[in-house]
């Protein structure tokens, strides 16, 4: 097990543009899942690579465990890597696949049968040693690369988005599997994916990417509750934070936070809403509309709520935010500040 | 885990690693190359060598010892039939490409669409047909040229060479038109098109670069075949120049090496520009079933 | 939508089942006419003695075959079109495989290598013999003048490239292999480019290096590819009489006939029909083996 560390890394893959990845700075902690987040373009895939050392970076440095591990090679650095598409080997059957890691670093044939065993019980294969990548369900192909992964004992691993290929029903159960796999192996692992959703589960910690620059690095409820800026605020959450201008300030507030008016609100900020869509969710309802009147005419807002039978379209009603749910981003850089008295008519 | 090693030393080891496959890579392929593609160097040189400079045995081949002629040109083009030769193959290679369209591009279509099971099964036993090489078929084929009276005729090559131009079109049609999406020609008769018409309308302007492929390539095909050509053509005049090259630029027992090599450029060239442009197809003709 | 869809198919076919049958006739019926016809036709004459000038023949039976058997210009032929053909296809796959990954990558001028490359393959066959014919001179070779400049042979001590036997017949492996070559790469890079790059990726993942990678992962994933490129190899090879034609017209001494150019030699420059045709049925056994596999490879494209 080990702490990957970047610093100061960047790739750009063509002169003179923007790299895909920026001057990242991160260090992991000792067996935490660390997971990329970003929309597609951000970086978190290449950052992944550059840390695998399938790319080389323009500048910058990667340290495993320590040791700078920039001209080593793949097989060097000590890491296993679970690709979008699983990248089984379509011709090998399992057994075969998951030994090819012991065969390529030359371990003692005598013992590939013990190490094969033990990966493919700890993952549940036992009963699909046998069988070629094709005969395997999505779920199973998952577990095979997984196996083929721990075998080495690898100090880190990294997932490139490996839920991804998987239909949506699979990928909930799929999930649960990869976390429990975690629990259990407790290798330093890094996850790269565009879902928020998964990144807010899985994640010990989350780094939040975008054009190839860390926007944050925090625990998933660092970057729900405390976005560091509006490109955080708005990634995370569906639907997005409402983001509303005002002076020099961008005033944040999420969804659940945008409720109608009554006796127990407290503290809280007025506006009047026009209800203009409503979508019932089963466990939820969506409510989307306009502000009306004062600064905001006009501005799109939504609204998560449990109940929304009451609320005709067409109505325009009292709703507030509570002072406290309220985030605060300078309106020229997007990064969040603190919270400051505002005229609101 | 290997003590830590001062990073200057790993670039360095990294770097000349690189290196030497660079230098390998050039060399294989360097290698690969100059074997490959030699001869026709060499026919180019030797096409403007003087006689006296290709005869003497003890003279460096590689430079040219007198200076560079056009006589073997002349040669070739004046008192030779090569260019009636040249003007046989074209006429041949069009009336041919043509035969192969209409007999091949409906064929394709109604097999890739219209036939379901039995369209796959009679896909395959025409492609089969195929390996029906000329070297078996010849002798028959000659004696029904014969009985045909078109004995040392073109003719006999236009009416022959289809049996290998027509089923490897059809091969190469079918993977082509498979790849269409059947939506098209859906929407196309929903619209009011009928099968046939929604096949000339639609279907034929889609697959213009699939059908231009098929052109070059039963043209190709029909360039470089050689034996019907040495079977059923005898006379000089009618020959292709497959066959015209390295048979009638031998007199007796003398072999006019400056012209015949010359004349197997001037042939072999516009052919290889061509393949080169349409290359990608005539592969996925090739490895349409195995490549999946 | 698929039932929808099945429904104007077989509305479709339904309406016009004659017309998918009137749009493939002409081209089965030209093959049935001019494929199989003269197919039988060589089976036929097989058993008679038909000569190229006369009109009578006579059913003979097995003779044809008995004396073929008998010939030793025969047994060498078949020995010589197996050896041709066997051999010329080991040394272009090992060396088809080792361009295809040469050419894999990228690289300036990598289109007019290719082009380069392919000349052997585009050129009409006739015509690429003829050069190498010019190289292979007995006198005037290129080959004999730098073995000759490198000391390695003295002058006139050089052998006859193209007339000693077993110097014929590596002269004739040479250019089959040589025309083979660019076939057989280009259909393997096509085979490479279509493995997804994460295989290799997770190979070297996994601690593999080059060559490992190559011969454990690739390679054996190629296996389809590689099958059509050799199936095809050796039917183009078997099959081929244009090149023992014109590089030794069959000899020295008959020394490099193969089964089609003896089937022309005796066919039709010797104008014993019947005996050229017995010759080139023996082709049949060979090409429905090669069928065979081909179908095979094709039957499990689809299954996968």
């Amino acid at each position: 097990m080990a702490v990957v560390q970047t610093r100061d890394l960047t790739k750009v893959f063509k002169e003179g543009q923007l790299g895909a990845v920026n001057h990242v700075n991160l260090e992991t902690r000792e067996g935490e899942f660390l997971v990329f987040l970003g929309p597609s373009g951000s970086g978190k895939t290449t950052l992944l690579r550059m840390i695998a050392g399938l790319e080389t970076p323009t500048s910058g440095e990667i340290l495993i465990g320590g040791r700078v591990v920039n001209d080593l090679s793949p097989r060097d650095r000590r890491i296993a890597m679970v690709f979008q598409s699983y990248a089984l080997y379509p011709h090998l059957s399992v057994y075969k696949n998951i030994a090819f890691p012991l065969k390529a670093q030359k371990v003692k044939k005598e013992l590939h049968k013990e190490k094969v065993e033990w990966a493919a019980s700890l993952l549940g294969i036992g009963a699909l040693l046998d069988r070629k990548p094709r005969e395997l369900s999505g779920g199973e192909r998952q577990r095979v690369a997984l196996a083929r992964a721990i075998v080495r004992e690898p100090a880190v691993f990294l997932l490139d988005e490996p839920l991804s290929n998987l239909d949506a029903k699979l990928r909930a159960s799929a999930r649960e599997e990869l976390e429990r796999f975690h629990r259990r192996v407790g290798t330093t692992s890094i996850y790269v994916t565009h879902d928020q959703v998964e990144a807010m589960a899985m994640g010990d910690r989350v780094m939040v990417l975008n054009k190839g620059v860390m926007h944050q690095l925090g625990t998933p409820t660092d970057v729900y509750d405390n976005p560091a800026d509006t490109f955080v605020a708005t990634f995370l959450g569906s639907p997005p934070m409402n983001l509303v201008e005002l002076g020099d300030v961008i005033v944040g507030f999420r969804p659940e936070h945008f409720k109608p008016a009554s006796p127990s609100s407290g503290d809280a900020v007025p506006f009047l809403f026009k209800v203009e869509n409503r979508e019932y969710l089963g466990s939820e309802w969506i409510v989307s509309g306009t502000l009306a009147g004062g600064k905001f005419e006009g501005k799109k807002i939504f609204s998560r709520l449990a109940t929304a039978q009451d609320l005709r379209l067409g109505d325009t009603c009292d709703f507030v935010v509570p002072q406290r749910e309220l985030k605060f981003f300078d309106r020229t850089t997007g990064k969040r500040v603190e919270p400051r008295a505002l005229s609101w008519q | 885990m290997a003590m830590a090693i001062p990073r200057r030393f790993i670039s360095r080891r990294i770097i000349s690693r690189k290196i030497m496959g660079r230098v390998v890579h050039i060399l294989v392929l360097g290698t690969f190359t100059i074997l490959l593609a030699f001869p026709f160097y060499w026919m180019l040189i030797t096409s403007f060598k003087q006689n006296v400079d290709l005869y003497t045995m003890e003279n460096n081949p590689f430079i040219f010892n007198a200076r560079p002629t056009l006589d073997h040109l002349k040669f070739l083009f004046n008192e030779t039939r090569f260019v009636r030769w040249l003007g046989n193959t074209a006429f041949v290679g069009v009336v041919v490409v043509a035969i192969t369209l209409v007999l091949a591009v409906p064929a394709a279509y109604s097999l890739a669409r219209l036939s379901g099971r039995w369209g796959e099964r009679l896909g395959i036993a025409i492609f089969l047909t195929y390996l029906i090489p000329p070297t078996l078929l010849f002798i028959p084929l000659s004696r029904v040229v014969a009985y045909l009276g078109l004995q040392d005729s073109l003719w006999a090559l236009i009416l022959v060479y289809p049996t290998f131009t027509v089923p490897f079109s059809i091969w190469l049609l079918m993977g082509f038109f498979k790849s269409i999406p059947k939506e098209l020609e859906d929407a196309a008769m929903v619209d009011g098109l009928t099968r046939f018409g929604a096949f000339v309308k639609l279907v034929i302007p889609i697959s213009v670069s699939g059908i231009l492929t098929v052109v070059i390539f039963t043209f190709t095909l029909v360039t470089q075949e050689f034996v019907y050509a040495l079977t059923f053509i005898s006379s000089e005049s009618n020959q292709m120049i497959g066959t015209g090259i390295p048979i009638f630029l031998v007199r007796g027992d003398v072999y006019y090496w400056g012209a015949l090599m010359a004349a197997c450029l001037i042939a072999s060239l516009p052919i290889a520009f061509m393949y080169n442009l349409f290359l990608d197809r005539f592969i996925a003709g090739f490895t349409v079933g195995a490549v999946k | 939508m698929a039932v929808v869809r099945n429904r104007i198919k077989s509305v479709g076919a339904a309406q016009s089942p004659w017309l998918g049958a009137a749009m493939f006739s002409p081209a089965v019926l030209y093959i049935l006419l001019l494929v199989g016809g003269p197919f039988l036709l060589a089976i036929f004459y097989a058993f008679s003695d038909a000569r190229i000038g006369n009109t009578e023949m006579h059913f003979v039976g097995l003779e044809n075959f008995r004396s073929i058997l008998q010939s030793p210009s025969f047994r060498v032929a078949i020995r010589n079109s197996l050896i041709f053909t066997i051999c010329s296809q080991i040394v272009v796959i090992v060396g088809a495989n080792i361009l295809a990954i040469s050419l894999e990558n990228t690289f300036r001028g990598r289109g007019l290598i290719r082009f380069l490359i392919l000349l052997p393959w585009v050129a009409p066959i006739a015509l690429g013999a003829i050069g190498w014919k010019w190289i292979l001179d007995s006198i005037y070779s290129v080959v004999t003048w730098v073995l000759v400049a490198a000391h390695i042979y003295k002058p006139f001590g050089a052998p006859m490239w193209l007339g000693e036997p077993s110097l014929a017949i590596a002269s004739v492996l040479l250019v089959h292999s040589w025309r083979l070559m660019p076939f057989s790469t280009v259909i393997l890079l096509a085979g490479r480019t279509a493995i997804p790059k994460d295989i290799p990726e997770a190979a070297a993942v996994d601690g593999a290096g080059f060559w490992r990678t190559q011969l454990q992962i690739v390679i054996p994933m190629m296996r389809p590819i590689i099958s059509v490129a050799v199936l095809f190899g050796l039917i183009f090879t078997f099959t081929d009489m244009t090149v023992v034609y014109i590089l030794t017209a069959g000899g020295p001494f008959d020394s490099t006939q193969t089964l089609p150019s003896l089937a022309f030699a005796m066919g039709i420059q010797g104008s014993d029909l019947a005996a050229g045709a017995a010759i080139s049925l023996f082709l049949v056994p060979v090409l429905v083996i090669i069928a065979y596999f081909m179908l095979r490879v094709a039957h499990r494209a689809e299954v996968n």
